[in-house]
């Protein structure tokens, strides 16, 4: 047995990880979601120098030919910066294309996908994150395939939604029925299994950090002459956060692990766990974090806003814990 | 990543699953006796304590994870009686060879491991409990005999045990940790009254033990005089026995949803229930990242990488403690007024695998011990806000 990275997953999430604190820090993450959108386009720039873009792209259309579990890696670095950069929709457009596009559709939109030419979105309803900017939409049709859309093909309207999480922006986008041409082999379930996956990996890295920032703030807020980490209260509430989110790693590793390499069924189950358990686990750390910060915690001036919303996004979208639960339940033989 | 354990492992469970089989079941003898001869031959053949030197009854192997957890499986799978009693084998005989003195370690271990000697721990009394330090019972040198006085309380095993390895006061004028000595007495010395305690689903399992004028040799302490705390806590840092497996919590989720499904609910499976669905599948989760956490800290550990798994281990016992009374709370729900009546006496035993809806109620009061045993969840919230998560010790009262 050997549930561990190896030695490249490390390599790659460190670099990840070393990226995001050098270009990321909160200040500039909080002056981009303050409404500077400026440096967010470079941050996305830099990723895509080092590889993201195409991380799952195959190496024959210019990418590194690596799978979901490695996707998943860069999402928790990038929920853990609060990273304001198109990643989650660009690289789900690329996994449908290679995964389910003709052999045209990959040779003509994989190769600017992976170089970052051009910016991939994933319209699985009505809301698409980082649809504004983007060049190629794919589209879930009602009968469970999907398509890829030109953005700016006619009768494409994407309209901007102030989003709680303003480092992922939403839009409405409405797409004509018959829009675009449809992917031979798409597999919208597929699709959003992986989606799922994601955004699991998000909110742990999200929920993992803002605990770490609640216990650095209990350590330097003085009250009554002390500490307030030094309180008991405290400090049980932050050891019940890590409780609920630290051992949770293993569920979303293993629900990448599994898309990439069990059968789709499996995959599916655990990609429903994942997003269920995590995000919940998740949400509930986001609120304690809110509590532990007191007055400042509730303020528009505080950096924990930024996470909370970010884990918001992580949860609500693509499915509520309990729809998933139920999902899991039908797949069970309860 | 590869959850597999690898052909090598396969092999290896193979040949333990062929030695179970040709094992087990025995015939002739006491359950004791039956017991205690399977595990000799299991000790022999090197996949029981496997790390044990040899010259004390073990295998004398390097340790390997990855073998003990196929090994362990395998025992669990076949039903042969592998366990003997924890507190010999798990806390004496680690201990032991940590401090132990040689004619200690040769005396006891291998009657231990195969459960000749049955043990029970005299740590805790009425008036210490988490303060476990400040253990009153005492023990007064006198020629060349230790005379014990005192009284231990939630002594599971006393009734069977043979002896108990405990701390005693020995340096009445030392400061607190420094006064205390770990010594080994023979339960059926003179002196000792054990009273079995009923716990509140109504089995047996604790007990009290008195302690009036017992006298021990001199030779039976492990360590030296005023070290007996450090002694108890030089096992504690094996932190690898801390990993659960949560093959047990499994089975008991399997038992819940077959509860679930004999039970009705608007003349439906409650298995239809739109609220009992929600509940199990978040059970389901919980248990899930349990498992992948254990497999986390399984490969870690096997390549000497015990610190990125930190969060794993720190966090395990109240996992698994917070599952458990998740499971037990929702299969009282299930169980509405059917968990009006009181348990059986053999529903109300520790150990017992039939869910029996009376079983199911013990469990209900049974989960609550796992909070408590082996360092109650506020100590382990102790543990993790220092450890892992770097906050402040907490602020003791001078002297303590």
């Amino acid at each position: 047995m050997d549930f561990a990275l190896s030695e490249e997953q490390e390599l790659l999430q460190e670099t990840v990880r070393s990226y995001v604190e050098r270009e990321c820090p909160a200040a500039l993450a909080r002056q981009i979601f303050d409404g500077d959108r400026g440096p967010a386009a470079k941050l996305w720039q830099g990723l895509v120098e080092i590889g993201i873009a195409g991380l799952a792209v195959p190496e024959k259309f210019g990418g590194a030919g690596l799978a979901l579990l490695e996707l998943a890696l860069v999402a928790e670095e990038l929920g853990r910066g609060v990273v304001p950069v198109p990643f989650l929709g660009h690289v789900l457009a690329g996994l449908a294309l290679a995964q389910g596009g003709s052999a045209a559709q990959q040779e003509r939109w994989l190769p600017k996908l992976a170089s970052g030419e051009a910016l991939g979105a994933v319209a699985f309803g009505e809301l698409v994150p980082s649809a504004e900017g983007a060049n190629l939409i794919i589209a879930a049709r009602a009968d469970g395939t999907l398509a890829v859309v030109e953005a700016n093909a006619a009768g494409v309207t994407i309209a901007p939604l102030a989003s709680n999480d303003r480092s992922r922006p939403l839009a409405r986008v409405a797409i004509p029925a018959n829009a675009g041409e449809v992917l031979p082999q798409g597999n919208l379930a597929r699709l959003r299994d992986a989606a799922l996956v994601l955004l699991a990996a998000d909110a742990f890295g999200a929920a993992h950090r803002l605990i770490r920032m609640s216990v650095e703030y209990a350590k330097t807020r003085q009250q009554f002459g002390q500490p307030i980490a030094q309180f008991q209260a405290l400090k049980h509430q932050l050891a019940d956060m890590a409780v609920e989110v630290d051992p949770a790693r293993g569920l979303w590793w293993y629900a990448a692990h599994a898309y990439d390499h069990e059968p789709a069924d499996r995959a599916a189950r655990a990609a429903a766990h994942a997003k269920a358990h995590v995000t919940d686990r998740a949400q509930q750390a986001a609120r304690d974090a809110v509590e532990c910060h007191g007055g400042i915690g509730f303020t528009w001036e505080c950096d924990v806003q930024l996470w909370f919303k970010r884990i918001l996004f992580d949860r609500q979208w693509l499915g509520t814990p309990e729809e998933h639960r139920e999902r899991i339940a039908q797949m069970s033989a309860w | 990543m590869d959850l597999s354990f690898g052909p090598e492992y396969e092999t290896l469970r193979q040949a333990v699953e062929a030695f179970c089989q040709r094992t087990w079941p025995a015939a002739g003898g006491t359950e004791r006796e039956r017991g205690i001869a399977w595990r000799k031959q299991a000790l022999a053949a090197g996949y029981l304590h496997r790390t044990v030197p040899k010259a004390y009854g073990g295998g004398g192997q390097q340790p390997d994870i990855l073998a003990e957890t196929v090994i362990r499986r395998a025992f669990e799978a076949s039903g042969v009686p592998y366990r003997a009693s924890a507190q010999g084998t798990h806390m004496l005989v680690p201990t032991l060879l940590e401090c132990g003195s040689e004619e200690q370690r040769e005396v006891y271990i291998a009657k231990t491991l195969s459960g000749e000697l049955n043990w029970c721990q005299g740590y805790s009394e009425p008036g210490s409990g988490s303060d476990l330090a400040s253990l009153k019972s005492s023990a007064r040198l006198d020629g060349d005999q230790w005379v014990i006085n005192g009284q231990k309380i939630w002594t599971s095993n006393a009734t069977v045990a043979d002896m108990m390895f405990g701390l005693f006061r020995t340096e009445a004028s030392a400061a607190k940790h420094a006064g205390i000595s770990y010594l080994l007495l023979d339960m059926r010395a003179p002196g000792i009254d054990v009273r079995p305690l009923r716990m509140m689903q109504g089995g047996e399992d604790f007990c009290e033990v008195f302690l009036n004028d017992v006298r021990v040799p001199a030779k039976n302490i492990v360590g030296k005089r005023g070290e007996g705390w450090n002694v108890s806590r030089a096992t504690l840092k094996h932190e690898r026995m801390l990993i659960g497996d949560s093959a047990g919590a499994q089975m008991m989720f399997a038992g819940l949803v077959e509860l679930a499904k004999r039970t009705l609910r608007n003349g439906l499976p409650a298995t239809r229930d739109p609220l009992v669905r929600q509940r199990l599948a978040e059970i389901e989760g919980y248990l899930a990242a349990q498992e992948y956490a254990s497999a986390r800290m399984l490969s870690a550990i096997a390549k000497n990488r015990d610190a990125s798994v930190l969060p794993e281990m720190l966090t395990a016992k109240l996992t698994a403690t917070n599952i458990g009374q998740r499971i037990a709370k929702l299969a009282m729900d299930l169980l509405g007024e059917r968990g009006l009546g009181e348990p059986a006496p053999d529903e109300a035993e520790m150990g017992i695998r039939r869910f029996t809806d009376g079983r199911w109620v013990s469990q209900y009061m049974m989960s609550l011990s796992t909070a408590i045993a082996g360092g109650a969840s506020n100590i382990q919230r102790n543990i993790i806000g220092e450890r892992l998560l770097g906050l402040p010790r907490d602020q003791r009262p001078a002297g303590h």
